[in-house]
């Protein structure tokens, strides 16, 4: 019940934002309505590093205590960052096609960043399905779920040095080109969409999470009828 | 400190055990020797004959070449175990599950090793890179760079092998993490064989070194359980 009135103030909360970023505030004076892709994309991208911080925190937890619980948090983790992952990329390309002219702009370190980072937690998710015993899939899948964490930052400095090692960092870099007339509404909007996502991703994080104890409680209620029958056929003969 | 030394004389004893089973099936490294050349002669092919665009394109061919290769040579070590319950012996050794780690990787670099100077070779002959004049710095990032493959390398092929599609899963979840050192080695390879005119090169083989250490440190520190889970 308390799950389900997180679920509609979410819902209330995202379609607020939306209406809002879509029709109250104004577009960006250089790049037009484009630029109103950056308060989705922005909140989007921040839940799929909370996701998968979340994912690598659970692995620990997992290895440290065995409590499969620990497990359902890091697949419902990592299932919803790649989610959000490639929901920012979606939006990035679809930014970037107006804006600089092409889907996929090499230059840009973060988008690259991400590129990555969808393809180690899809090999993460791969995983999972691959091994049936829950304990075990628990520890491969903790371990993987680390060292891709541990990966994140290399990626991020490697890709950032890789585009040009002597250009000085560009602090305003494109998608943060904010109207000078009205910066405090922009902030204020992303600000809230943020907000609005990150409930969206509490709501779904629970959801995920009830679904993955379901599952394990199926699974190990499938396992104890499989030992039942055999033990019938055996008492049979 | 003797400690320290009888965790170094067992992960050399683990890692020349697997040396002498990889010299005696000696077929398996020129395979992957063979399968590398290919892949040089592939990229060759692909990119066309014109001089200076392969000779441009030639640290990134060497890299993927070696990485490539790489996964064949570490995956090897492991499907090595897999016969005869041999890996769980291995597991039932009574040394620290990071000197088995450690034991595995070395014999992962060692094969890295012989590949990596044969495909440099080839590199040079092949897309006429001039590697005479700046051996050192390029025999440098060849190290760094082969010390993480086999430290990746050695620790997802420990994670795959007992997986039934491990030919894909392998490459799948090794490539990704292996990006930051791809990228870190083609840049400081190319840096060093233009003499590098930016003074950029030891910036990458910073890079290059914090990428080893982490992995490394991240591969000793879990290995352990992927042995546990048998």
């Amino acid at each position: 019940m308390k799950t389900r009135i997180v679920g509609w103030v979410a819902f209330a909360a995202v379609t607020l934002m939306v209406l809002v970023a879509l029709f109250v505030v104004p577009a960006d004076l250089n790049q037009g309505d484009a630029q109103r892709i950056m308060y989705p994309h922005v909140a989007s991208a921040w839940l799929a590093y909370l996701s998968f911080g979340v994912t690598a925190l659970a692995g620990i937890g997992w290895l440290w205590r065995r409590d499969l619980r620990f497990d359902s948090v890091a697949l419902a983790g990592a299932e919803i960052g790649v989610m959000f992952t490639a929901f920012a990329i979606w939006g990035g390309m679809m930014w970037g096609r107006p804006v600089w002219g092409v889907f996929w702009q090499w230059e840009d370190p973060r988008l690259t960043t991400t590129a990555l980072l969808l393809a180690l937690y899809v090999g993460y998710l791969l995983l999972r399905r691959l091994t049936d015993d829950p304990d075990r899939r628990a520890t491969r899948a903790a371990i993987v779920g680390i060292v891709a964490a541990v990966d994140i930052p290399i990626v991020h400095f490697s890709v950032e040095w890789w585009r040009g090692l002597h250009q000085t960092a560009t602090i305003g870099s494109p998608d943060k080109i904010l109207n000078p007339a009205a910066p405090a509404q922009f902030v204020l909007t992303l600000v809230g969409m943020v907000l609005a996502f990150t409930l969206v991703w509490t709501y779904l994080m629970i959801r995920r999470y009830q679904l993955a104890q379901a599952d394990l409680a199926n699974e190990e209620a499938a396992r104890v009828d499989r030992i039942m029958e055999a033990r019938a056929v055996e008492a049979s003969r | 400190m003797t400690a320290l030394r009888h965790e170094a004389r067992l992960a050399l004893a683990i890692a020349a055990k697997d040396a002498r089973a990889e010299l005696r099936g000696r077929h398996a490294l020129v395979s992957t020797l063979f399968f590398a050349a290919i892949v040089l002669l592939l990229f060759g092919f692909a990119l066309g004959p014109d001089r200076s665009r392969l000779s441009e394109a030639a640290p990134g061919l060497l890299w993927l070449a070696l990485v490539f290769a790489g996964i064949l040579a570490v995956s090897r070590l492991h499907l090595l175990e897999t016969d005869d319950g041999a890996l769980e012996q291995l597991a039932l050794y009574p040394v620290p599950r990071r000197t088995i780690y450690a034991g595995k990787a070395l014999a992962g670099f060692a094969v890295m090793g012989v590949l990596g100077l044969i495909v440099l070779g080839a590199v040079a002959v092949l897309f006429g890179a001039s590697v005479g004049e700046s051996i050192v710095p390029l025999l440098v990032t060849l190290l760094l760079g082969i010390i993480g493959i086999a430290a990746v390398g050695t620790f997802y092929a420990g994670l795959t092998v007992r997986l039934p599609s491990r030919e894909v899963m392998l490459p799948l979840l090794m490539l990704p993490v292996l990006a930051p050192l791809l990228l870190g080695a083609v840049k400081a390879t190319a840096a060093a064989l233009a003499g590098d005119p930016f003074g950029e090169l030891g910036a990458w083989l910073q890079l290059l070194v914090a990428f080893d250490v982490v992995m490394v440190t991240a591969g000793a520190a879990t290995y352990g359980y992927l042995l546990e889970d048998g």
